[in-house]
């Protein structure tokens, strides 16, 4: 029985600094299946497999692969152990062809190259799994879909067969996923096992046997696809409603300060990442953007901001629309945006400077004549620290890169408010504070919104935007799938619209 | 298996520290070098000091020396705080004297100050095109501009070459291919010794200091450099910056081929940069692109650049050894720097601790 299970990984713990990533995580594969993870953003999905795939050694916990335990601590042991994961960002040498791709790092290749035994190699793979790969073909003319091909294929050639699919979806069209599935289809019919990541539901139920959903960091449970529906998927997948201690602070709201209608972009992968969004923003609201990461949010604050090229559409803002307007005209306008990235510090604040000269950012352009002055800025500066408490040994001379992540955020999301914006934009404010910081977070959220400000907010924790925020749009794949009203849905709900699943009745409860 | 990671921002003392005990090992290092070639160690070096600083004559080539390395460094910093490297201070440098040179044969018969102010203009003005042009194709087309001012040094050279062979040749030189010496009311008055330059270098550096950290575009070019997407987000217009950066930044350059031709060479040629050009790349890296520093840096250049003179008359030592050692000592300073960046760890630490 147990040789049945290719990988078994029993109680595997891996902490980052104070956060525990995985806390005590249960996984198996079984041979010839194909395994999805489901999970929210910040699930542990993908901590999980670097752990299998050698990337992160865990700190606690044991790994069986083909009924030995092993001890992986590099990709190089895991790819001897048939171990192979799809990087989520393709690492393809763009001017050689698909061929000396293959060839590129594979150990089975000789010093001198043999390009007749490669292609006859590749030949074979290719028929088998029914590929769409010109070995010829130079990487910078292709495609996505045939890039990802293309890495497929390179891990297979080298002798993987359990294979990590990381969000292996995210960048395709619906015909390229068709596709995508069938190649996965055939490599399980050949003896391979699969893993895939993901958080679309359709694909989940269209592709896996299994499924074994995480949540913060602990596997929830894992179920047999048949002996499961959507909707239990995304109860499990969100969670039970939380009780957080965010108030919501009811206000009457006024009128509608911004109008975006149909607005639409596009990716460099020619895929549409805002598709026909349209929603309004009213005074004295905090209006939630939930979605999975990559649905558009990033993409719907900058084109707002007029950072992101809009291919088409308006969004109206004191009467005028706003769509083609500078960056630097937009933020005269009165519009903040505050978004932190991933990286935290791509844009809003220049890392190797100092807090006051962050201020110093928004505010230089104040003064008269040539020069610049950090008397004003060193004023906010210090009043900004001892408002938010941002613990910093020094507003000069101590770079921003410096502080802890949550110390960053302080002084990006407090320079914002502190400029008295009339459309605060915010995007992941709150990410990787600790609880304290957070609640200082939402509380000047809320202050402003009590001022009668228009508010977005782009959150990842379904739980605050659902305490937070008045109204909820929900973003899928650059689509708005509803527009709810928090207290009268529930999680679930909103889950099924983060994975596709449109709402009834959209809209309606925006109006009362 | 030793692993280089790289350390926290390590502290001023320590900088010092390391910094001064690289000097000091790259000096015991080079006495071998100095002891091979026949001479006391000690004594060169007491050499090198008395050749810098044991007179008022030696003193001002110091500080000839000094001038258009300080420059030069200033030049190249205000783009390098951009993140845009401009090597192609050599070329800027050839141009800005070109353009002094073409102000002198258009109208040989102006007052000196005007005549001043004028080669000060064009050597200006040449430089900075010199470099708006690499400038220009990045900010439209994304060019690499590393490859670009470079290529640009070496048409810089090949123009002066033809213009020193034959356009500009000097009839009256008996065939040598040279340009003619700048008449007298084309050169920078000079007191024992120090020319005008100095109140110049003096003035831009003061100018320069303005402009880096007190000025709007100083810091919109700072941001730029650190990040772009920072600086599209705050409203700077980024084609703009680029532009006025490099309109300094190569102006500047451009300016040292004023100063070199019309207070030390006398006439443009083919080798009136000397390779300053790169020395100042070294220089604005070694100063953490900060404007003390430079003066600084481009200071203590100088007295390695004197001193290797004097010694090689004074102690009838080869040029080479003079410049061994001058090599040595930088060696040892910028491998001072990963010395203060970087440290080493060991493997099995490492796996303790995982």
């Amino acid at each position: 029985m147990n040789n049945d299970y290719v990988v078994k990984m029993e109680n595997i713990t891996k902490v980052f600094g104070k956060v525990k990533a995985l806390d005590h995580v249960e996984f198996s594969l079984k041979k010839g299946e194909v395994h999805a993870i489901l999970g929210e953003n910040g699930a542990g999905k993908s901590s999980l497999m670097n752990v299998l795939n050698g990337i992160y050694m865990p700190d606690e916990g044991q790994i069986e692969v083909k009924g030995q335990l092993v001890n992986i601590n590099s990709p190089k042991i895991a790819l001897d152990l048939g171990i192979g994961m799809l990087p989520q960002h393709y690492k393809l040498v763009d001017v050689f062809s698909a061929m000396e791709n293959v060839a590129a790092g594979s150990r089975k290749t000789t010093p001198f190259l043999n390009k007749k035994k490669i292609l006859d190699e590749m030949g074979k793979l290719i028929t088998q799994l029914g590929m769409d790969i010109n070995p010829n073909k130079k990487v910078y003319e292709m495609s996505v879909a045939e890039k990802q091909s293309l890495e497929i294929f390179k891990v297979l050639y080298r002798g993987a067969d359990i294979l990590i699919l990381d969000e292996p979806t995210a960048v395709l069209t619906p015909q390229e996923i068709k596709n995508l599935f069938e190649i996965v289809k055939k490599m399980v019919a050949t003896g391979c096992s699969v893993i895939i990541i993901t958080h679309k539901l359709e694909e989940v139920m269209e592709i896996s046997d299994r499924i074994t959903i995480m949540r913060k960091g602990t596997t929830i449970q894992t179920v047999n696809k048949e002996e499961t529906t959507p909707q239990e998927l995304a109860g499990m997948m969100v969670g039970d409603v939380m009780e957080l201690n965010i108030p919501y602070v009811p206000v009457e709201r006024g009128g509608k300060c911004l109008e975006v209608k149909d607005i639409t972009a596009v990716d460099r992968n020619k895929v549409h990442i805002l598709d026909h969004v349209s929603f309004d923003l009213y005074a004295g609201e905090i209006l939630g953007v939930a979605g999975i990461a990559g649905s558009g949010q990033k993409e719907l604050c900058e084109g707002i901001a007029g950072l992101y090229h809009l291919k088409s559409g308006e969004i109206i803002f004191e009467g005028e629309n706003i769509v083609g307007k500078n960056p630097e005209k937009i933020s005269q306008m009165g519009i903040s945006l505050s978004f932190v990235p991933e990286d935290r510090l791509g844009m809003g604040l220049v890392s190797s400077m100092d807090i006051i000269d962050n201020v110093l950012l928004k505010d230089y352009r104040n003064k008269k004549g040539m020069g610049i002055s950090r008397e004003v800025s060193r004023d906010k500066a210090e009043a900004l620290v001892e408002r938010l408490n941002v613990s910093t040994p020094a507003i000069e001379n101590h770079a921003v890169s410096l502080l802890s992540g949550g110390n960053i955020q302080k002084v990006l999301l407090g320079r914002e408010i502190e400029l008295e914006p009339k459309l605060l934009v915010t995007a992941y404010a709150t990410r990787g504070l600790d609880v304290g910081s957070s609640q200082i977070i939402y509380e000047l959220l809320n202050e402003q919104k009590v001022r009668m400000k228009p508010i977005m907010y782009v959150g990842e924790d379904l739980d605050v935007l659902m305490s937070l925020c008045d109204r909820i749009l929900v973003l899928c794949e650059g689509r708005v799938t509803g527009i709810v009203d928090p207290r009268k849905t529930t999680k679930e709900a909103i889950g099924l619209m983060m994975s596709g699943v449109r709402s009834e009745g959209e809209e309606a409860c925006s109006i009362s | 298996m030793l692993h280089i990671v790289k350390k926290d921002v390590p502290k001023n003392r320590e900088k010092i520290v390391v910094r001064l005990s690289a000097v000091l090992a790259a000096l015991a290092v080079a006495s071998i070098i100095v002891l091979v070639a026949g001479a006391n160690p000690i004594e060169l070096y007491i050499g090198i000091f008395q050749g810098c600083f044991g007179s008022v004559y030696r003193f001002s080539a110091t500080i000839e020396k000094m001038v258009p390395l300080l420059v030069l460094s200033l030049g190249v910093m205000v783009a390098f705080k951009m993140r845009f490297w401009n090597i192609g201070a050599e070329g800027q440098f050839q141009m800005g004297a070109v353009g002094t040179t073409l102000v002198v044969r258009l109208l040989p018969d102006l007052p000196l100050p005007i005549m001043l102010v004028l080669m000060i203009v064009a050597s200006f003005a040449f430089g900075a095109v010199w470099l708006m042009i690499p400038a220009f194709f990045k900010a439209r087309f994304g060019t690499n501009e590393t490859l670009f001012t470079l290529m640009l040094n070496y048409i810089a050279l090949t123009l002066v070459t033809a213009l020193q062979y034959d356009f500009w040749k000097d009839p009256a030189a008996n065939g040598m291919p040279k340009i003619a010496n700048l008449p007298e009311n084309a050169l920078l008055p000079s007191v024992s010794g120090f020319n005008l330059s100095i109140l110049m270098a003096v003035v831009i550096i003061l100018a320069m200091y303005y402009f880096t950290n007190r000025s709007k575009i100083g810091f919109e070019i700072a941001v730029l450099g650190e990040s772009e997407n920072t600086a599209r987000y705050i409203g700077i217009n980024v084609t703009k910056t680029i532009i006025i950066a490099a309109l300094v930044s190569g102006g500047l350059c451009g300016i040292v081929g004023m100063m070199q031709t019309t207070g030390v060479s006398g006439a443009l040629s083919t080798e009136i940069t000397g390779g300053l050009g790169f020395t100042a790349i070294i220089v604005a890296w070694l100063s953490g692109l900060k404007v003390p520093f430079v003066v600084v840096n481009s200071f203590a250049f100088a007295v390695l650049l004197q001193g290797a003179s004097y010694i090689q008359t004074a102690f009838q030592i080869p040029g080479s050894v003079a410049e061994m050692i001058q090599a040595i000592i930088l060696f040892f300073i910028l491998g001072s720097e990963f010395v203060l960046q970087y440290r080493f760890v060991s493997d099995k630490t490492k796996s303790e601790v995982a």
